[in-house]
């Protein structure tokens, strides 16, 4: 053993990557937890703004190593001032279930940490979450001639091509078939015969397909991963054993190579358009507000992700509705009366002017107090079941803290009785995720 | 680092040796490690330079390095118990930060190589670890990596439950008064009737593992002392700039400085051993060092003058702030032999593997003044039934009161 007393060495260690693979592992689990979380987040306060790059935390309590510990929240531990400490001093302030001052222990068992798990993440990471299941429900392939997607299909076979994209199972069917047809194999002479046809077929393709020899075409033959009937190790010989008896393919000549090739294609996409149609009066609390916001926040930012082109119409409303630019739908408020029929005049409006029924599918989403003037009710229901006719699905959101609040809007919209109407009341701010999935999610999609 | 500097710096660790010898410090061979904070970082999420791989080590080793990246904090050395001593350096260290770090590592290679807490560990664990993690990588191939991974999670949940004193030759552990078992990870391992072989394996090896770290748990304080008494000494005695001595002032005070509100293992343990050293002389130190861990040490040396001194107190929570309850020594003596006992982990032991004559495991928290995290024991109990693989019960104190939580598989009750 080296007995020396001390050795400085500098080895290399760009191959050290443990911390790093582990590290990923770590996020997965990240990620998992937070999908279960998902609700929370979504009406987490500090991620209603519109920064896709800003990083929020999430606190997973999950992902902290379970392990038998003490409870140390209200029991003495020891510390240590700058001098002078006096018995009831106060030394900090105790956060709630984070870990403050004294309790910012690191070392294990010395004093509680933190009982969770801080994950940082960005917004468009978490909208990723959330937009996992969500989908325009009931859309149906309507033309309109600007909404296309470019998409690429192999839908197509040639004789030339890339040799990247050689066609396996059809190259090997033209080997078979030619050599059936030819009648029988025989093992030179099939070789020979297809020097001579490779040669042709290679002139032809320069560039493309390896233009040279036997050993080129040998190696092809191996780039499709032939194994079929016997042949001698080395891959450069596909000269069968005749005595052996067994059916056996002979070489592949550049004739019956076949290359997939692929077409752009341009196919109609259905189109859309949503409006988004709320509530901004006077008896819109700051809750009531906070909530429709959220919503009309995910639902603008999850259309926007998952389609090309699907226009956005803001609308808001108070005894009067009014279109208005997607920065003031989010950060304006109103004062006044309600009038709901307002909003859903000025949607037949639009859509009747610019969206003809047979080019788009149209959505429309309301946010309200549910407060509305009673005298209008009548009216608001007639207007919206209209709309029914104009548009794929209504969806009508109650912001209802209190359970003692005005009912009679809800109850008169749910007297309309279509598939395409869905009603949800949010009562907390988890509820705007739940109403994310009614309004987006599966059910309503099959349905 | 340019070689000039790698020059010096090989002539600094010579000078360091000798002065260490000559102070009669006896530590194994140094090997030192330049490396990257990558490296660095990993090693110390690991604890090891090659450890099985878990995602709790990714975590911590994220955390780290996060830290780190925004200059929040930063690790300049990694020592490891082992023969030859490895220790890790920061390849962005200055040269006199690397001074400093070699004395210190000195300080702790003495301390593993004397302290008798440290005598029956494994000074070859650098390679068992590594034959740890190839063995566990071989299970994830055959097993599935998840399958490893929930099997790994429920071992590390108990994996503190170990009895450091079979690391002695004492193959039965500490003949507990009350009859229980206190290698709780071994005893499942070995009775568990649930368990495959491989299984077994892994919660023998965490095992080990964990017996290999707990005379560093159980020394924290006086090992951080020693090091951080002998640095400061073997520094001084080098020929140094004046660049240099403030530098290395600089340096000294933020890794001793008493952080406001909690205890510093560095500073407490280094102003224990200077006081005593100032009593009983620099050979009193020495048996210290040898014989004594952080509970005994402080039970026995830290008086009334010193917590003065030092101004310590104990804090409690109430309400919404920490308050200061008291100041008196006695007390102070208790709170932090209570947090330094066991690792600060709760004392468990096995008292029946057969309860109701079912085969189901019970477990018993001997209560020393802190009742049990009932949020973690509803987390954990659930990954020891993983473990066992029948009913598992916990008995415990809760208010005053003996409590037995249980957990069948689907529920906790409780």
């Amino acid at each position: 053993m080296d007995k020396r007393l001390f050795v400085i060495a500098r080895d290399d260690w760009s191959l050290h990557r443990k911390g790093e693979i582990d590290q990923e592992r770590h996020k997965r689990k990240v990620k998992e937890a937070i999908r279960e979380n998902l609700a929370d987040l979504v009406s987490e306060e500090s991620i209603i703004m519109p920064q896709g790059d800003k990083v929020i935390k999430v606190p997973i309590r999950s992902l902290d190593e379970p392990k038998f510990r003490y409870n140390t929240q209200d029991k003495p531990q020891v510390g240590q001032g700058q001098g002078g400490t006096q018995v009831g001093d106060i030394i900090g302030k105790a956060g709630d279930g984070e870990a403050a001052g004294p309790g910012k222990g690191r070392e294990a068992g010395d004093q509680p940490g933190a009982d969770y798990y801080e994950a940082e993440l960005t917004i468009d990471e978490l909208a990723e979450l959330v937009f996992e299941d969500l989908k325009l429900p009931k859309l149906k392939p309507k033309a309109a001639p600007d909404l296309t997607v470019e998409d690429v299909r192999f839908e197509d076979v040639r004789k030339q091509g890339m040799i990247s994209n050689v066609d396996k199972k059809r190259t090997l069917f033209e080997a078979i078939k030619r050599q059936a047809l030819s009648g029988g194999l025989s093992g030179a002479a099939a070789w020979s015969e297809s020097e001579s046809d490779y040669g042709d077929a290679g002139g032809g393709t320069a560039g493309e397909v390896p233009s040279s020899g036997t050993s080129d075409l040998a190696g092809t033959a191996a780039q499709l991963g032939l194994t079929l009937g016997l042949h001698s190790a080395g891959g450069t010989s596909y000269i069968p054993d005749s005595g052996a008896g067994v059916p056996v393919l002979g070489p592949i000549i550049g004739d019956d190579l076949r290359f997939k090739t692929w077409e752009d294609i341009r196919k109609p996409q259905s189109s859309a358009v949503v409006l988004a149609m709320m509530d901004t009066s006077g008896s819109m609390g700051s809750f009531e507000k906070y909530v429709a916001r959220s919503f009309f926040f995910w639902m603008v930012r999850f259309l926007r992700t998952k389609y090309e082109n699907v226009q956005i119409r803001f609308l808001s409303h108070c005894t009067e509705a009014k279109e208005v630019d997607e920065d003031s739908f989010f950060r304006k408020g109103e004062s006044g009366g309600t009038k709901c029929s307002s909003v859903y005049e000025l949607a037949h409006a639009i859509l009747d002017a610019d969206y003809p029924p047979g080019q788009y599918n149209a959505y429309a989403f309301h946010f309200s107090d549910g407060d509305n003037l009673d005298s209008d009710n009548p009216a608001t229901m007639k207007l919206a079941g209209d709309l029914l006719e104009k548009v794929n699905m209504l969806g009508y959101g109650e912001i209802r803290q209190h359970i003692y609040g005005s009912k009679r809007l809800w109850e008169s919209l749910a007297g309309l009785n279509s598939p395409a109407f869905v009603q949800a009341i949010l009562k907390e701010k988890e509820d705007v995720f739940k109403t994310l999935k009614a309004f987006f999610g599966d059910e309503v999609a099959a349905s | 680092m340019i070689d000039q500097e790698a020059e010096q710096l090989e002539q600094a660790a010579g000078r360091l040796t000798e002065l260490a010898l000559e102070h009669g410090l006896d530590f194994f061979p140094m090997r030192y490690q330049v490396c990257p904070a990558e490296v660095l970082y990993s090693i110390g999420a690991y604890g090891m330079p090659t450890r099985f791989a878990h995602w709790s080590f990714g975590k911590a080793y994220q955390r780290m390095k996060t830290e780190y990246d925004h200059g929040l904090s930063k690790i300049y050395e990694l020592v490891i118990n082992s023969d030859p001593c490895y220790a890790f350096l920061l390849d962005s260290n200055t040269l006199l930060q690397n001074k400093l770090i070699v004395a210190h590592v000195l300080g702790h290679s003495d301390f593993f190589k004397n302290n008798a807490m440290f005598a029956g560990t494994d000074r070859q664990m650098v390679e068992r670890m590594a034959v740890f993690a190839d063995r566990i990588e071989r299970f994830s191939h055959e097993y599935g990596s998840d399958e490893v991974e929930n099997f790994l999670d429920a071992g590390i949940a108990i994996q503190e439950h170990v009895d450091p004193f079979v690391r002695f030759g004492r193959s039965e552990g500490f003949r507990e008064a009350d009859g229980g078992v206190k290698d709780v990870i071994g005893y499942i391992a070995g009775h568990s009737r649930y368990l495959e072989e491989w299984q077994r394996e892994i919660l023998y090896m965490l095992r080990a593992e964990m017996l290999y770290f707990w005379p560093q748990m159980e020394t924290k304080i006086m090992n951080e002392g020693w090091a951080s008494y002998w640095h400061l000494k073997l520094v001084r005695e080098l020929d140094l700039s004046d660049s240099e001595i403030v530098e290395f002032a600089k340096m000294n005070a933020g890794v001793i400085q008493p952080s406001p509100g909690r205890i510093n293992p560095y500073y407490l343990g280094l102003m224990m051993l200077r006081h005593i050293e100032k009593k009983e002389g620099l050979k009193a130190l020495f048996e210290i060092r040898e014989t004594e861990s952080d509970v005994s040490f402080i039970r026995n040396y830290l008086t009334k003058e010193l917590a003065e001194e030092m101004d310590l107190f104990v804090f409690k929570q109430e309400e919404k702030v920490y308050k200061v309850t008291a100041k008196d020594v006695a007390e102070i003596k208790d709170n932090l032999i209570r947090s330094r006992t066991n690792g600060g982990f709760p004392y468990l032991t096995v008292k029946d593997d057969d309860l109701h004559g079912r085969g189901e495991l019970l477990l018993n928290n001997r209560y020393e003044g802190l009742e049990l995290d009932r949020k973690y024991v509803e987390r954990t109990l659930p990954l020891v039934h993983r473990l066992w693989g029948r009913s598992v019960h916990l008995r415990t104190i809760v208010d005053g009161r003996e409590k037995t939580y249980m957990y069948d598989g689907k529920q906790l009750a409780g």
